[in-house]
């Protein structure tokens, strides 16, 4: 299993029926090909729409209905669509259950930096400032290292999306829970092992007496 | 409202003016109006919109004719042209959360001085604003942001200028509709009154000042 899919798939345990979830832009995309059968899940993409479907075939795309990349995207039955005002409203004003975004770096005190590098790439922040302040739940899907760095630190070096502080990092070694009190290892990865996950941590990691593996088949 | 040609509706933009205009990447943009501005040369032109979209796409097109002087927008990642033309200092680059860019023009159009939204608190998006507790909770104040004209792209419009929107080309067009001095309209069908049912009128007639006409 590759990186993306082990992070996907373990985020997707995270889904319950009814759920109304915001995935961003890359790896978050992809959990939604991992939902758990027998339930059904709300997808909504911030550019105007609840109840984002796959991806058509060529032929049957629809150039007016896109995902937040702009891309083409179907819309299953009984979806919705709305204005921006709306959709951020949805955002910020907590009624979205779950948000999967993207990482540049996590802290130990759960500050998530996401959207910009000082001086290499200004892309702007788009909706993830909104998602992390208004979220019920938000949760980071990325690689645990980029370019052989941590991307666990200490404490960030690149700009803030939030002061928020995230409920779940997801990454192809483990699941890392911020608290109160700092980061804690609440899983790893299938056949990885702890002393593994702490080496690729440049972060104080708590370790609890038992760390179960990521229950993805 | 009256309707008009795409080049009579674009030669009252002059160098200067700002706009807004709808779509999220090119997504309910409208495009005559976009290529119309391009083919005419405006100048330095204050563009507020989600996105610059990519090259070629949506108000990309007026980044790539150098028609801009200044963009206030949530996202500019997938226009390497306007990154460009950033660091080259020929363009000033305002970014602004996305949830916070749609109330501000939101709050213009409703008649209010701005709103306050937690996004953005503790992040460089604070600095120089100011914050405000309510409730034990801080806030930025994000003030209102009008503009001179509106360019809005429609699913439907009748005769008298009520508009629906279609799917995700929504977006910002019903919001941007009611924020600015003149609301610039292109439709891609126009049909009789009474063909939009009055509960799913979006924009209302009396909010749009031209139609662009088909052709």
């Amino acid at each position: 299993m590759d990186a993306s899919t082990i992070i996907a798939k373990r985020i997707a345990l995270e889904l319950r029926d009814g759920m109304l979830v915001n995935l961003g832009i890359g790896i978050p995309t992809l959990v939604a090909n991992y939902v758990p059968p027998g339930i059904h899940v709300f997808f909504q993409s911030e550019n105007g729409l609840i109840g984002t479907g796959p991806i058509p075939e060529e032929a049957m795309t629809q150039p007016r209905l896109t995902d937040a990349g702009g891309r083409p995207v179907s819309a299953i039955p009984g979806a919705c669509t709305f204005d921006s005002a709306m959709s951020f409203g949805l955002i910020r004003g907590g009624h979205v259950d779950m948000t999967v975004l993207g990482g540049l770096q996590v802290d130990e005190y759960g500050m998530l930096a996401n959207w910009m590098i000082p001086g290499r790439m200004v892309p702007g922040m788009g909706g993830a400032m909104d998602l992390v302040t208004g979220a019920k739940r938000v949760v980071v899907a990325m690689q645990h290292a980029a370019k052989g760095q941590s991307k666990i630190v200490p404490r960030c070096t690149l700009p803030l999306t939030s002061t928020r502080r995230v409920d779940l990092i997801v990454t192809e070694l483990a699941v890392i829970a911020p608290t109160a009190h700092g980061l804690e290892l609440r899983e790893t990865a299938p056949g990885v092992g702890i002393d593994q996950v702490l080496a690729a941590t440049e972060a104080r990691l708590e370790v609890p007496d038992a760390v179960p593996a990521m229950a993805i088949g | 409202m009256r309707t008009t040609t795409v080049d009579e509706a674009v030669a009252g933009i002059g160098d200067g003016a700002s706009l807004m205009v709808g779509g999220f990447m090119g997504v309910g943009t409208p495009e005559r109006l976009i290529d119309e501005l391009v083919r005419q040369g405006r100048r330095a032109l204050t563009l507020i919109a989600n996105d610059t979209a990519m090259p070629g796409v949506g108000v990309g097109k007026l980044i790539a004719a150098k028609a801009v002087r200044k963009v206030i927008a949530s996202h500019i990642g997938l226009n390497p042209q306007t990154q460009a033309q950033m660091i080259a200092g020929e363009i000033e680059v305002e970014l602004v959360p996305q949830g916070t860019l749609i109330e501000r023009i939101r709050a213009a159009g409703h008649g209010l001085g701005g709103v306050l939204t937690p996004t953005g608190v503790g992040t460089v998006v604070e600095q120089g604003k100011r914050k405000l507790e309510v409730d034990g909770r801080e806030y930025l104040l994000e003030t209102a942001l009008h503009a001179d004209f509106a360019l809005v792209q429609a699913f439907l419009a009748d005769y008298l200028g009520n508009l629906t929107y279609v799917l995700t080309a929504r977006n910002f067009n019903p919001v941007i509709a009611m924020a600015a001095a003149t609301v610039i309209v292109d439709a891609e069908h126009v049909v009789p009154v009474g063909m939009i049912p009055p509960d799913q009128v979006m924009t209302p007639a009396p909010l749009v000042d031209f139609l662009v006409a088909r052709t």
